[in-house]
């Protein structure tokens, strides 16, 4: 089943949010490399390429947002406490916060910096710049504001990874395994 | 009162900085070295969409000769430090130093030999050579003006585009212009 229910997610809420876990984890470690490595013919490549990504995540997280508007949210599994409810509310709203402010605010951070390099998306496309003040300042700010917000999210995914093997390997219940198949199938496995 | 009149004159001939008519190369025959003052290594980068890299090279060395009765067995050789690399901007400057363009580290000049010289027209000329930068040898064209001349020193106005790509140089390309736009003053006094 493509569309979510109240009793779990779809095949396009599944497949969107494995396609961001492996984006949203490969740029973190994509964003830790490129400051890293000392070829700078190299680091210049894979920060244009942490440019590109970025956009995709943002462009993924707007249809992820949307498809999830557009649907039922699933109820949470029956058997979690009511803090585990509460505490996995909160996280996935600050994840989803962190999902929009992060890109956004690397891409304010290339719109500020005085080095004024372009953004050639995928090699395909050029991505405007936003408008923020252009200045050392501007740039100074964005750059801290998107190293902050980036390590907000490593500590929230650990924790959401951390959440998700303590239902499978701990509690066994269906947390993870909602997330692994579409509703449709899993009634289909039950009965 | 024609005493003052004449000593006026022989101030306002000395103010002259340089031949005032259009100078030509047949006139400025002769062996010359280049010299920091009046001269300008400037080069630019146009990028997709964005702002160019525009930059010169502070320190170089050079000398030219022209015979008196062939300008066409003129020979010109210079050397770029590219160490010396200035863009206005630190970071700039420091990637351009660095292993993904000139390398200073391990190249320590850019050299080039004129192999031939071809007059275009009274002051003007296109000068062929041997562009040497990161080990890679090329063919490359310039073309020079003379644009002012006298009292034993000359400037040359160069123009020429240079394929980065070919000297290990592409960095960034899409995003940043493969061609290189060399605008160039070359002051000279004989030597």
């Amino acid at each position: 089943m493509l569309r979510n229910t109240k009793d779990g997610y779809g095949l396009v809420a599944i497949v969107l949010h494995w396609t961001l876990a492996v984006l949203v984890i490969g740029q973190i470690g994509l964003g830790l490399a490129m400051l890293r490595v000392a070829d700078k013919r190299l680091s210049f490549d894979l920060i244009q390429w942490h440019k590109s990504i970025g956009l995709l995540i943002l462009a993924l997280f707007v249809l992820r947002l949307a498809w999830r508007l557009a649907n039922p949210q699933p109820a949470p599994e029956a058997s979690l406490k009511r803090w585990e409810k509460t505490a996995s509310a909160a996280v996935h709203r600050l994840l989803y916060a962190l999902l929009l402010a992060l890109p956004l605010s690397g891409w304010a951070l290339v719109s500020a910096s005085v080095l004024g390099i372009p953004t050639l998306v995928f090699g395909l496309f050029l991505l405007p710049h936003l408008p923020v003040e252009v200045s050392e300042a501007g740039e100074a700010f964005w750059r801290s504001t998107h190293h902050l917000l980036a390590f907000a999210a490593i500590l929230l995914i650990a924790g959401h990874i951390l959440a998700a093997l303590r239902h499978r390997i701990l509690l066994r219940d269906h947390v993870l395994q909602r997330m692994l198949r579409p509703v449709g199938a899993r009634k289909r496995e039950r009965t | 009162m024609l005493q003052r009149m004449a000593i006026i004159a022989a101030f306002l001939l000395l103010a002259l900085p340089l031949r005032a008519q259009a100078p030509s190369l047949a006139d400025a025959a002769g062996r010359y070295v280049l010299t920091p003052q009046g001269s300008r290594l400037s080069f630019s980068v146009p990028a997709a969409g964005g702002r160019a890299i525009r930059g010169r090279f502070v320190r170089f060395a050079g000398r030219i000769d022209i015979p008196a009765d062939n300008i066409e067995r003129a020979r010109v050789i210079i050397t770029i430090f590219p160490e010396s690399v200035a863009t206005g901007e630190r970071r700039v400057d420091n990637f351009l130093k660095s292993n993904a363009v000139f390398d200073v580290a391990h190249e320590h000049e850019i050299t080039f030999r004129s192999t031939a010289v071809h007059r275009t027209g009274a002051a003007t000329a296109t000068v062929e050579g041997s562009l040497t930068a990161r080990g890679h040898t090329f063919r490359e064209t310039f073309r020079v003006r003379l644009a002012e001349f006298g009292r034993g020193r000359a400037r040359f106005h160069v123009e020429g585009r240079v394929l980065r790509s070919r000297y290990g140089m592409d960095v960034g390309t899409p995003l940043y212009s493969n061609v290189v736009d060399f605008d160039m003053d070359l002051a000279a006094r004989r030597g």
